[in-house]
Order: structure tokens, then C-alpha cells, then sequence
């Protein structure tokens, strides 16, 4: 193997000039799938972390449904019987027994934190202006939890929220709207009509413009009193998990067990799925074609290096060398250029991502990000080189068996 | 001591009719001999000399060098008994053009591996001092004259003291001056060292030196 190893490695470094061709395929091909691949997640990771900044893992909540179970159907049991027009009834969308829940969910071993709040559509007051909005009753520690709001603070803190009773944490969009800082009073509109004086206390940045522009948060209670409810109420139950990929399975069993709407935040952020799914394809595509090309510039060449060296493959298997030791010398040949050609191909990779993450890109109002998101996993370098090896010990495989197999009689003869 | 026995050699070739080229042949070569196989074009000699030196695996009879009984070796237990056994010499020389003419010379050593790479490179210079082109080891194989470029091929087929040394026109490329030249090798070798060559060739004046001549025409010995 040594042997073989040694005239590989003369073989190729007497063409130089091919040797580095080939290489440069596999280099291109390798380089072009890091930088695709690092913009891509880069991207698909971004738009996870966006949508992860705007939904919990599982939300539970009360949806509106119209009656599924009329009473018609109690009485007439052993017929079909249709409803038209179907209107819900007059109910309050909270979640019975919230108090319970949270007890229940902060004991599953799965659940990381749980944060049940109070959501209201309100209008906040500006001069003759009603904007609306969002308010959040929280316990801001327990939503901070979640969505950690407090590395999202632009101004202001985090802690002044449970320290005013009367605060509000406004988005950065709504704030500019409002033209509020800290420390200004802004008022608000409840849906009853109730109007409200409350405190800016800080403002946050989700870094997506329909959450910055109109959510805000404040204390539970306070919340709770505007709405002129009890404190047993509560809207909806937001849950982070310890495993996120077990999101689905999780909703679906919360759902059976506490009767509540559970959502996950794979259903919730469904386009942003679709559009990972779709750049995955792109990228993989993209890859292996560029990579098949460069396999086949290593088999073409290692096809004209053979059949020049057919007198060599002669008087190698004349002296001794049996087909497995002509095929190696070929096959190293090709995993030496691939392995080359790989490892420059990282370098390549790393070093066009990371111009491209110094490249400005403007996501206009809707994400707050200056550059393109690029990721530098490590993950994908090892995925790199073991293809680029792969592809090209693959291209040089054929060229190497028939080479080990040639008959050095008629390649005498033939001279 | 016979150190190769060919017994009822057969061979056909089949394209593009089936055709016999090799007839019964049956001959021994002792140790030391120096024995030249000669005919007219055609009659098959360099076939039987691929026949004998193993490379060529496509023939019935039984062959025997240096009591081993080559018959249904596999391809890659009859590699291994070349690397060993076997030394070629060719016409045109086949030297790995890339190597240095001491790397051509080590090859075949390196690839038996029995001796440390240290003692292979002083043993490949010894053959190549006897030989008379030491001072050319460690240029590159293709910038040596054809007759420097054989006396290397000859020192490669002593490296790995071989049973029997094949040679196929070992001096159809060379000039007079050269031909005297691996003449005079062969016959030291096989003189003082007790090597067996067998060589094909068409040139008269070498094969009336050698110890023996088999003449074949038409597949078959005839003297």
C-alpha cells in the first residue's frame, strides 16, 4: 500500500497541471456547496429564531368554535340531522382551570418553562389618533423564560415592568408610532371602552415588524383589571419545551388532555417551514450537481492519465504488482486529488461565506437584520468533505478497476 | 539442475479463427544457461516466452520454475511468484519514466518488501554499479540513452535475485556498441553468477554467443 502510495503520489506530481485541474473541480464544487449551505441555514436558522421569537413552542388556548354538538342531535339520535347557520355561543375564550394547567405542565419532565398570560386587543391613544394594538398580561420573568425579552430590551429594563404595577413594555415600532420614551404615560382603549393611563417602562425588539408594531406587555393583574375580570383569568398558556422537535406530538396530547386548542409553532409558522424546505432542496440540488460534474472531470482524466500509462500498468504487473495493487494506485490517485480538492474547497467555502456575511442586506421593515445571515456550522465542512471524498473515490473506482484488470501480454504486443 | 521445465505446451489463439500457435512444445533451461529462443516472425516465440514467464495464463500443459508448479496459480499468487522469480528485460526498456533510474531499479524490492528500504537502495545501487550506470541513479529514467535506459531494466530484473531473467529483444533497439555492451552483462551473469536468462530475439550474431539455441517455426521447436 506504501508502494502504491508512493507512485500515486509521483504520478501525480509529475502533471502537476492536471493534478490541480481536477482538484480545482472538486475545490469549486466543495466551495460552492459550503457557501450555498452556510447561506442557506444561515437564512432557514434566522427565520426559525424569528419565528420562534413570535410563537411559543406550544401555545393553549380557547378557539372560537361554533357548536359541534347540537341538541337537535340529543333528541333525534338515530337520524341525520343538518344545522344550517350554526352560531357559537356566548362564551368567554379563556382557559378554564389555568391555575391547574400550569401547576400540571411545570411538573412535566418535557416542559421547560411555562408563562399563562392575558392577550387584549387595545387602542392606544395618540393625540386625536387610535392605533391598535396588543397587550400582553404577563409575569414578564416567566414570558422573559420563553422569548427571552430581556436580551430584546432597547430601552428601559425588564425588572422596572414587575417593579410599576402600572407599566407598559412597548415594541420598538409601536413606541416610534406613539412617539413614547421611557418614562411617558401612553393611554389605552380597552374593547369595553375603558380608557387607561400607563407608564413606558422600556421598549423591546422582536425584529419583526408586525410583532414590534403593535405587542406589548404588562403585569397580568394589571391586564386583568383593565379587562374588569377576575385573576383566575387567563386568555392563553404559552409552553417552551426542552425538546422543540417533540413540539407536535406534545400539542396533540395537551390537546386530548386538557380540552384546550394546543398549537405548535411548526403549524404555526407553517410558510416559513415551506420556504426552509424549499432552500433545503435548492442547496442540495445545487451541490450534487456541481459535485457530479467535478466526478466526472476526475473520471475523464484519471480514463486519459490510464490509458497513458498503459505501458507503466505493463511492466508494473510484469515485475509483481497484482490488480489490486494497479487498482490502488489509481484509486489513491483520485482520493488524494479529492481530498485535496476537498479541503480547499472548505477554505474556499469559509472564505466566500463569510464575505457574503459581510454583505449589507436590507430586509426593509419587516426583519431588523443589516447583514445576510450566514452559519458557520461545522457540521457542514464535515458533511463537505466526506462527499467530496465520496464523489470523487466514486468517479475514480471504474477507471481503477479496469486499469487493475488490463492484460499486460496485449499491451506488449500491442507496442 | 533444471530451473525450468515446460512440458506439452499448447496454445490457440481464436481470433480471428482458431488458430494454433504454440505445439506441444516441451524444453528445459538449466541453471546458468543462457539460451536464446529464435524463429522467423511469427512462429510464436515471443508467445511462448509470455507463456513462460507467467503473464500469460491462457495455455495447457504444465510449467515448472523452481519446483514450483505453476499450473492454476491464481493471477495474484503468480504476481507474487514474478516479484520473486521473474525478471523481464524488454525491448524498449519500459522504465517508469517519472521515477530515477535507482527508484525504477528499488521497485520491485520495495513491492516484496522482505528487505528495509535502506538495504533495498544499497543493494539497487550495487546492480547498478555492476552494471556499469552508477553514476546515473538518481536521474530521471527518460533523460538516459536507450543503452543506459536498458542496463537499468537489467538491474531491475536482478534486484530481487530472480530463478530466470526473460528478455524479449532485449537488444532489437540498441546499437552495435550497446548490443556488445548487455551482451557481455548477460554472459557474467549467467557465468560468474550462475543466472538463467532466456531471451527472444531476431538478431543472429547474439544468439550464435549464447550457450543454446532453440529455433521454433510454426509452434514448434524444430532445433
Amino acid at each position: 500500500m506504501n508502494l502504491a502510495f508512493h507512485i500515486a503520489k509521483t504520478h501525480l506530481l509529475t502533471r502537476k497541471k492536471q493534478t490541480l485541474i481536477a482538484m480545482l473541480g472538486v475545490t469549486f464544487g466543495i466551495g460552492m456547496f459550503i457557501s450555498l449551505v452556510s447561506l442557506m441555514t444561515g437564512l432557514n436558522k434566522f427565520s426559525e429564531d424569528i419565528s420562534m421569537s413570535s410563537s411559543p413552542h406550544i401555545r393553549m388556548y380557547k378557539e372560537l368554535k361554533a357548536g359541534e354538538k347540537q341538541v337537535i342531535d340529543e333528541v333525534f339520535k338515530n337520524q341525520i340531522n343538518i344545522v344550517h347557520h350554526v352560531k357559537p355561543k356566548d362564551e368567554v375564550l379563556r382557559i378554564r382551570n389555568a391555575a391547574e394547567i400550569t401547576e400540571q405542565l411545570n411538573k412535566d419532565d418535557r416542559v421547560a418553562a411555562v408563562s399563562p398570560l392575558v392577550v387584549s386587543q387595545v387602542f392606544f391613544n395618540y393625540g386625536p389618533i387610535q392605533l391598535q394594538g396588543l397587550v400582553s398580561g404577563v409575569n414578564i420573568f416567566e414570558e422573559d423564560k420563553l422569548f427571552d425579552i430581556s436580551a430584546k430590551i432597547k430601552s428601559g429594563s425588564l425588572e422596572d415592568l414587575s417593579i410599576h404595577k402600572d407599566g407598559i413594555l412597548l415594541g420598538t415600532g409601536l413606541a416610534k408610532k406613539l412617539s413614547a420614551a421611557v418614562g411617558d404615560r401612553v393611554q389605552i382603549t380597552t374593547p369595553k371602552g375603558d380608557v387607561l393611563s400607563l407608564k413606558v417602562v422600556g421598549t423591546f425588539q422582536m425584529g419583526i415588524g408586525t410583532i414590534d408594531n403593535v405587542r406589548s406587555y404588562a403585569n397580568i393583574n394589571t391586564v386583568q383589571n383593565i379587562l374588569q375580570v377576575s385573576h383566575s383569568f387567563i386568555t392563553d398558556i404559552n409552553i417552551r419545551l426542552k425538546d422543540i422537535n417533540k413540539a407536535a406530538s406534545i400539542a396533540k396530547e395537551y390537546a386530548a388532555v386538557y380540552g384546550n386548542t394546543c398549537e405548535d409553532w411548526e403549524t404555526a409558522n407553517a410558510t416559513f417551514q415551506t420556504g426552509n424546505t424549499v432552500r433545503n432542496i435548492i442547496t442540495y440540488a445545487v451541490s450534487i450537481t456541481l459535485l457530479i460534474v467535478a466526478g466526472f472531470g476526475i473520471y475523464n482524466i484519471l480514463t486519459m492519465s490510464i490509458y497513458n500509462k498503459m505501458k507503466d500498468i505493463a511492466i508494473l504487473k510484469a515485475i509483481g504488482f497484482n490488480a489490486t495493487d494497479i487498482r490502488n494506485v489509481f484509486l489513491l490517485q483520485s482520493i488524494i486529488i479529492g481530498f485535496f480538492g476537498s479541503i480547499a474547497g472548505l477554505l474556499l467555502g469559509f472564505i466566500l461565506s463569510s464575505l457574503i456575511a459581510q454583505a449589507p442586506f436590507d430586509a426593509g421593515e419587516f426583519f431588523s437584520i443589516t447583514h445576510f445571515p450566514v452559519n458557520f456550522d461545522p457540521l457542514y465542512y464535515i458533511i463537505g468533505i466526506v462527499f467530496g471524498i465520496a464523489t470523487t473515490s466514486l468517479a475514480g473506482l471504474m477507471p481503477s478497476f479496469k486499469a487493475g484488470k488490463m492484460d499486460p501480454v496485449e499491451i506488449i504486443r500491442g507496442q | 539442475m533444471d530451473i525450468l521445465i515446460a512440458e506439452n505446451i499448447t496454445k490457440y489463439f481464436y481470433d480471428p479463427v482458431k488458430f494454433k500457435v504454440l505445439d506441444d512444445i516441451s524444453f528445459k533451461v538449466k541453471q546458468g544457461e543462457f539460451m536464446a529462443l529464435v524463429g522467423k516472425s511469427g512462429c510464436g516465440k515471443s508467445t511462448l516466452l509470455y507463456v513462460l514467464s507467467t503473464l500469460d495464463t491462457d495455455y495447457s500443459g504444465n510449467l515448472k520454475i523452481a519446483n514450483n508448479d505453476l499450473y492454476q496459480w491464481t493471477q495474484s499468487e503468480l504476481s507474487a511468484f514474478r516479484n520473486q522469480n521473474i525478471g523481464f528485460v524488454f525491448q524498449f526498456h519500459y522504465l517508469l519514466p517519472e521515477f530515477s533510474c535507482l527508484e525504477n531499479v528499488m521497485i520491485p524490492a520495495l513491492k516484496l518488501a522482505r528487505k528495509s528500504k535502506n538495504e533495498i537502495e544499497h543493494d539497487a545501487m550495487n546492480k547498478l554499479k555492476i552494471l556499469g550506470i552508477d553514476d546515473q541513479a538518481l536521474k530521471p529514467a527518460h533523460k538516459l540513452s536507450g543503452g543506459q535506459q536498458q542496463r537499468v531494466a537489467i538491474a531491475r530484473a536482478l534486484i530481487n535475485e530472480p530463478s530466470i531473467i526473460m528478455c524479449d529483444e532485449p537488444t532489437g533497439n540498441l546499437d552495435t556498441y550497446n548490443t556488445d555492451l548487455v551482451f557481455d552483462i548477460f554472459k557474467m551473469l549467467t557465468h560468474e553468477l550462475k543466472q538463467s536468462i532466456i531471451a527472444v530475439t531476431h538478431d543472429n550474431d547474439f544468439s550464435a554467443r549464447c550457450d543454446r539455441i532453440v529455433e521454433m517455426a510454426d509452434g514448434k521447436i524444430i532445433s
